[in-house]
């Protein structure tokens, strides 16, 4: 039996209150024995046959990262990101496992598709975790529930019709009502449609500068408060996908507060980037929601701090130039996400935002309770997914660099802080720097 | 070396009362002229010159301004376009003749570029120049009808006319060949 | 005297002095058009590209005849499509014109924001004819021109400008203008097309037009679009015109010599009434004058030098 040791790294796992200089020992693809560095390596025999050592002094070993909200695109828009491509990315960005949201073409709203993705990620995949979600409701068409039961035999580790919010607060209700009897969270995309109209950017004071149409605030917290109310009446279990906006991180908190089974998640780009980011047009700067105000990522980042938002999520959106190489109003939504999550996050421990047990908290151990899957700790018994990262190292975001097929994000170009080294999904390195 | 004053105030208002004398005594009095300065100080020339033709003979003849800006030659080649100048033109030119008065006549460059924009407003009959200094160096075929004075200058040195009007003080010196560093 | 700066995408990056400059180099180009003969050769062998994605003859018309009047070859494409509808990217369109060698491209647009992408791509000039509803500088310009003429001077005027400014590149465009050169800018109109913020672009606004236009100079109405009625951004064209119209009676408030700017085409009876539509405070011919003169300046300012990258 293969057997891996990683050695003399600085062990950060939030669910164990661990932080220290610890050896892991990996057997079988599961955490065999943690042992304080200082102890007794002897057994540790470079050169012994079916042992791996990755040696990890000075660097960062952490559970790996769990992203609840990616975009593969496929099947059907292989030409901005594949299966393959997209977890070569999550592999290169320290995700040991994603969650693939359901708008692709055909939508993933039957146990086929589902099936598909999995087939696929297990075939060609970069071997990190691919946990599809189901749409909610057949084509996302707002109308009527999908088999949730089946989706989830299938594989489908959530619902949610990501993209296309849930209209009909009825069927918002059976759906948080019918999962629970499968313990599948509903991901809710909070936005109402009609009050964010055309809009292409946040509603203010820069939107009425660029002459651009505004998706006021309310959009998004009014569906919040919605859903919230859903949740507290059928106590079902409710997750918020990306919020953006200080008023859903105040209902939220108000929420948990009274008990209702809810949790959220931010992206990096909203907890570092305000709407100013849209002056000069770049239309990796344009997404749904739309970039805030300081004030709201402000909101956001004491959220994230005392747990009101308890993940981080990418949202990660691959699109093509011909979708982003187009005018401002025209250009899709969205920016890939995966490789540059973590240096991002990181950046907030940089400035005193977050402590690093709390970054890690966001980015793997809340995200595998949101779903409950046992993962997001390293554990004895727990599967050995693990990311090693160099603080110390920096990176600069270029395109010829990114393993997604999609280019379109808003920090090429910059250096970021934080270079992931090794990404192991159940014992195995699938990734190398 | 210091710059050189070749005409006082005294020596242009003279030259520019043989030049009104010329000017009337070729065209046999003022019958059809116009009297066309290239801004800035060909223009005030032009009106100096009115003021003479008019002491001599009581007539106050039609006095204008002609950019030649726009129909300068090096404009593609120059790193800064020059402001605009007036242009005024009083009267229509067809069957005119026309007095142009310049204040330095260099390359000749600044008189075609004058008669093109001129040509644009209309046929005069005939287009007489006129300029105070004459400092050579001609790049085309253009020749004064009427001078105040030929300075013979190098190149490199340079021919300012200065008039109380514009300037403060009326006259025209030679600059020094800016001196070349050791 | 040149302009340091490859491109004109809009007022709100112009210094006070880079528009005073524009300005007198309109005033000596109205000479130009005055003439018999009206045309000057400043800019033979230049090429202008109008690109316009939205219809309009105005604009179109007025930059192309004042490229012509500097001797500049220009050639019109209009293109009824945004590069989306023909699945090409702003890029590739971008590259393809510059292939053709233009000087300068003249860019409208119903998408804000699309020339000063358009200006990332190509290293000719662009000038912004026109985006969205962002920016329109050389309509802010000739209107400052106009104002400048009438009376002499922009410092210290009051200036209303009345109407949907939400949706107007022409108000955003003037705001910036008037208030560079020192002028004391008041929006106005009902709340629902009164954009949040529009006081950071360094004017006073308001939903009350008759508090707008107490001792106004100048005068700027903005042409009302039906299509906003189905938006609900204001019920009916007749309450409208009621409260938000300029007619003889709340023209009252203003100065006696307010003069009257329109981007036109008007709307007559709605958002200005006919009488004062035709009265003596109407500036809108002498608008359409000043339009080339500012276009002629532009293109004098913009391409009338060598090119910084030159070699001389």
């Amino acid at each position: 039996m293969n057997r891996l040791v990683i050695k003399g790294g600085r062990l950060v796992d939030p669910a164990s209150g661990v932080d220290g200089i610890y050896n892991i020992y990996i057997m079988g693809g599961r955490i065999a024995s943690i042992k304080k560095a200082d102890t007794d390596t002897s057994e540790i025999i470079p050169g012994s046959p079916g042992l791996d050592i990755i040696d990890a002094e000075n660097l960062l070993v952490i559970p790996g990262l769990i992203d609840l909200h990616t975009h593969l695109r496929e099947p059907g828009y292989e030409y901005k990101e594949t299966i393959q491509s997209g977890t070569r990315a999550a592999a290169a960005g320290g995700f040991t496992t994603i969650l693939c949201m359901a708008n692709t073409r055909p939508v993933n709203d039957s146990e086929s598709v589902t099936s598909y993705i999995k087939k696929k990620a297990a075939e060609e995949g970069s071997g990190v975790n691919v946990l599809p979600i189901g749409a909610l409701s057949p084509g996302q068409k707002g109308e009527r529930l999908t088999e949730i039961g089946e989706l989830k035999a299938a594989g489908c580790a959530a619902i949610s019709d990501d993209g296309v919010p849930v209209e009909d607060p009825g069927l918002m209700r059976r759906a948080l009502e019918y999962s629970k009897a499968f313990k599948m969270p509903v991901i809710s995309h909070a936005e109402d449609a009609h009050l964010a109209g055309s809009g292409v950017m946040n509603e203010g004071v820069v939107a009425t500068r660029l002459g651009l149409k505004g998706i006021p605030n309310a959009a998004e917290d009014m569906i919040v408060a919605r859903d919230i109310s859903l949740a507290e009446l059928t106590g079902g279990r409710l997750h918020i996908a990306h919020v953006s906006t200080k008023g859903a991180v105040e209902l939220i908190r108000a929420a948990k507060k009274r008990g209702v089974n809810v949790t959220a998640e931010a992206t990096p780009h909203h907890l570092t980037l305000t709407d100013e980011a849209v002056i000069g047009y770049d239309t990796n700067t344009k997404m749904n929601p739309p970039l805030r105000s300081m004030e709201d990522v402000e909101a956001l980042r004491a959220g994230l701090k005392d747990g009101t938002i308890d993940c981080v999520a990418t949202d990660h959106a691959p699109h093509s130039t011909i979708e982003k190489d187009v005018e401002f109003d025209k250009a899709s939504n969205g920016i890939i996400g995966l490789e540059t999550a973590f240096s991002l996050i990181y950046g907030l421990v940089e400035e005193g935002v977050l402590t690093l047990s709390e970054a890690v908290k966001a980015m793997s151990t809340n995200p595998a309770k949101a779903i409950g899957i046992d993962k997001g700790s390293l554990r004895v018994g727990f599967p050995a997914d693990i990311t090693i990262i160099d603080l110390n190292r920096s990176w600069t975001v270029e395109a010829s660099r990114l393993k997604s097929k999609s280019k379109n994000s808003p920090w090429l170009g910059k250096t970021l802080k934080g270079v992931v080294v090794n990404t192991i999904v159940g014992g195995n390195v699938i990734y190398k720097a | 070396m210091k710059n050189k004053v070749v005409m006082d105030e005294k020596g242009i208002d003279r030259a520019l009362a043989r030049i009104a004398h010329e000017i009337l005594e070729r065209n046999k009095g003022t019958e059809k002229l116009v009297i066309l300065g290239i801004p800035t100080r060909g223009y005030q020339l032009a009106i100096k010159l009115q003021e003479k033709i008019e002491q001599f003979e009581g007539v106050k003849l039609p006095v204008g301004a002609v950019d030649a800006t726009l129909y300068r030659d090096d404009l593609g080649i120059k790193k800064d376009q020059p402001s605009l100048k007036k242009m005024e033109i009083p009267i229509s030119i067809d069957g005119k003749k026309i007095i142009m008065v310049d204040d330095v006549l260099f390359t000749g460059r600044t008189i075609r570029a004058a008669m093109n924009a001129l040509m644009d407003f209309g046929r005069p009959l005939s287009i007489q120049l006129a300029v105070l200094v004459d400092r050579g160096h001609r790049e085309l075929p253009i020749k004064a009808d009427y001078v105040g004075k030929n300075i013979p200058t190098s190149i490199k040195e340079g021919v300012k006319v200065h008039l109380k009007e514009i300037d403060g003080a009326s006259e025209v010196i030679v600059e020094p060949a800016p001196e070349i560093k050791q | 005297m040149r302009l340091k700066r490859k491109d004109i995408l809009g007022i709100e990056d112009l210094t006070p002095d880079e528009l005073e400059r524009i300005l007198a180099t309109a005033e000596s180009f109205k000479e130009v058009s005055a003439r018999e003969i009206k045309k000057v050769p400043t800019l033979r062998g230049k090429t202008v590209i109008n690109l316009f994605y939205e219809p309009s003859t105005r604009t179109r018309t007025s930059f192309e005849i004042a490229a012509k009047r500097m001797s500049a070859d220009a050639v019109n494409i209009s293109v009824s499509t945004s590069s989306v509808v023909k699945g090409e990217t702003l890029k590739d369109t971008a590259k393809n014109l510059e292939a053709m060698r233009p000087d300068c491209i003249v860019v409208r647009h119903s998408s804000s924001g699309t020339p000063h992408m358009l200006a990332k791509y190509v290293g000719c000039s662009v000038i912004n004819a026109g985006d969205g509803a962002h920016e329109h500088p050389s309509q802010a310009l000739l209107d400052m021109l106009t104002v400048k003429e009438k009376k002499g001077r922009i410092e210290g005027l009051k200036v209303a400008i009345i109407g949907d400014i939400t949706h107007s590149r022409v108000a955003r465009s003037n705001i910036y203008g008037f208030t560079k050169l020192g002028a004391e800018v008041t929006v106005a109109g009902p709340p629902t097309m009164l954009p949040p913020g529009i006081e950071n672009l360094g004017c006073k606004a308001t939903s009350d037009v008759e508090a707008a236009l107490k001792g106004a100079d100048v005068i700027m109405m903005l042409r009302i679009q039906l299509e906003r009625q189905k938006e609900s951004l204001f019920p009916t064209l007749r309450e409208y015109s009621r409260f938000y119209g300029l007619n003889e009676s709340k023209l009252k408030g203003a100065k006696d010599d307010v003069i009257i700017l329109h981007p036109g085409p008007i709307n007559r009876g709605v958002e200005i009434s006919s009488e004062v539509a035709d009265g003596p405070y109407s500036l809108i011919l002498d608008q359409v004058t000043n339009g080339v003169a500012v276009r002629m300046a532009l293109f004098y300012l913009l391409l009338g030098a060598a090119r910084e990258d030159a070699v001389v």
